[in-house]
């Protein structure tokens, strides 16, 4: 599937819920669903610190893609990182550069990645394009 | 004590209490953070705009006679509500943080240097922090941290020992923002001043919730703001003890503050406007003494009997949820109740709260080591206004009971 059909069916599953608590409900389902981080990656380096909520981030590549693993001190903010996970990792670093985020936006939790809420989310998005250029220009170089 | 108001003439007092957030009545406990203005601030303000505005000091001219007039009328009445001696002892600024730097500048310009030390407490706001840790850097000097026990009262045998003759002033929160603590700052300056040493005291969060009497207490300095006490923001006072304000050097140059100036000397005007450089925020002033009349009007003292018995209620709601920790339980405490409801995270219990319509604060509060004191992350915080009700405490407790249910 591509990035945008995975956003398509994150938006087809969230239009079942009829309120917010319902929404809000899965994401805490996601936030306990998301894979064990590995503690040895709990280091300032992977950390993306919000004065609200924490976010690590650890990329690995292989084979010219890109696998993310990441943890979150709050369950809502660690089920958004979930559904991040979910779009942003196992990708080529081309696909994540040129990606269009929308399905935040269409699922109601805009208000989640506003830079005055400074939970990680908005950081976290910035530092998984960032690894993936940084990804890109070492393929581009090798 | 009976307020003046009844609370259905009070909330109609202050518009925005009205609002829907995400289509539910907003309930609004983030008082400490800031509080709503009445409409006897607001349309003040705009009476002001509409009909007396010029520059204060200024000109000969009718406008600037009649603002000129109005802002030094504020600052009596300021003056009278904090009982400070005399008018020139009253400073306005933009704020407490604002305040706060301007008394660490010229105080440590004029009187601290290498090896001298600064007292101040564990359970201080970053603005009672960064300021004095600013101008230890500056001077050399060290800084003291009284520290305090768990149920949030400071250790004052701990104080009593930290003052040595290096200890050059002592600043501390009238009131814990956090943990809702009154200190005893009585005691405090009376210790301090048993050595000759002056105290500031931090009166952000003191100032909304009852009696300050600057004469009594004998403070050296004692600041807040105003958007915090139902005034406008942009606006703070920095009372200061005459004798001691006029040893301090002025922390900004500029117009207003100056008797003689010439590209040789320059001399400074008297009290108060030696600290007040450049076109003061005259509307806000005048709009804060608007405020504190409200208050007045109102009774102080009532008020604060409000504030406490919506404490009791919150305090006894929030106790009987299981597993749920409060932390600060001194027994003289403002309407500030911070806790953390089990292993939940603060942002997540903010989060559905707000989609519950309440307003509370989540996250350090500004006052990071106190939080490493208690070795927690952040933590959520209500704070609570005189026109705060007995059902919208209710509805946080019953909004915390559905976040334990929903993240059990």
């Amino acid at each position: 599937m591509t990035i945008n059909e995975i956003q398509d069916q994150i938006i087809e599953e969230f239009a079942q819920f009829g309120d917010w608590m319902e929404r809000y409900e899965y994401l805490i389902d996601l936030g306990r669903s998301l894979p064990p981080f590995d503690e040895r990656h709990k280091t300032p380096e992977y950390l993306i610190e919000g004065c609200q909520s924490k976010v690590w981030l650890f990329p690995s590549f292989e084979n010219g893609i890109i696998t993310f693993s990441a943890e979150s001190d709050a369950l809502i903010t660690r089920g958004i990182v979930a559904l991040l996970v979910r779009v942003f990792s196992g990708r080529t670093p081309a696909e994540i550069v040129d990606a269009n985020i929308y399905f935040i936006e269409k699922i109601g939790l805009r208000e989640n990645l506003s830079p005055t809420r400074s939970n990680g989310l908005l950081a976290m998005m910035k530092q998984m394009r960032l690894y993936a250029l940084a990804y890109k220009s070492k393929q581009e170089h090798s | 004590m009976k307020l003046a108001k009844s609370i259905e003439e009070i909330r109609s007092d202050f518009p925005i209490l009205s609002t829907k957030a995400h289509g539910k009545p907003l309930i609004y406990l983030d008082n400490g953070a800031t509080t709503q203005k009445p409409l006897q601030v607001i349309n003040m303000m705009e009476e002001l705009y509409r009909t007396a505005n010029a520059n204060v000091h200024r000109g000969v001219h009718y406008l600037s006679d009649l603002v000129s007039d109005r802002y030094e009328a504020a600052r009596e009445t300021v003056r009278a509500f904090i009982n400070a001696r005399s008018r020139e002892e009253i400073i306005f600024t933009a704020g407490t943080t604002a305040s706060i730097n301007a008394v660490a500048f010229s105080f440590g310009e004029r009187f601290v240097g290498e090896g001298d030390e600064i007292v101040i407490s564990g359970m201080e706001h970053h603005a009672n922090i960064v300021p004095w840790q600013m101008l230890c850097e500056r001077k050399k000097a060290k800084l003291k941290i009284i520290p305090f026990s768990d149920e949030g009262v400071l250790d004052l045998e701990a104080y009593r020992n930290l003052l040595s003759e290096r200890t050059r002033i002592v600043a501390v929160t009238h009131v814990s923002n956090v943990l809702g603590t009154i200190n005893p700052v009585k005691e405090i300056v009376a210790e301090a001043h048993r050595h000759g040493i002056p105290v500031l005291i931090d009166g952000a969060q003191g100032i909304q919730h009852g009696l300050v009497d600057v004469t009594d207490l004998d403070c050296d300095f004692y600041v807040f703001s105003g958007h915090k006490v139902y005034g406008p923001n942009g606006i703070g006072v920095l009372y200061g003890k005459a004798d001691l304000l006029n040893e301090l050097p002025p922390y900004q140059g500029g117009g207003d503050m100056v008797a003689n100036v010439t590209f040789e000397k320059t001399t400074y005007s008297v009290l108060p406007f030696k600290f007040e450089a450049g076109t003061t925020n005259f509307t806000g002033a005048i709009g804060l003494a608007a405020a504190l009349d409200y208050l007045s009007t109102l009774g102080r003292e009532a008020v604060a009997e409000r504030e406490q018995a919506l404490l009791a209620t919150a305090t006894a709601g929030l106790s009987a949820i299981e597993g749920l920790r409060i932390y600060g339980t001194a027994p003289h405490k403002v309407s500030v109740i911070s806790f953390l409801p089990g292993v939940i995270h603060q942002y997540d219990a903010g989060m559905i709260l707000d989609k519950m319509g309440i307003a509370v604060r989540t996250g350090t509060h500004c006052a990071q080591p106190l939080m490493e004191r208690f070795g927690i992350s952040g933590n959520i915080r209500a704070s609570i206004a005189f026109y705060n009700t007995e059902a919208e405490i209710e509805a946080l407790v019953r909004g915390v009971r559905k976040v334990t249910e929903m993240f059990a």
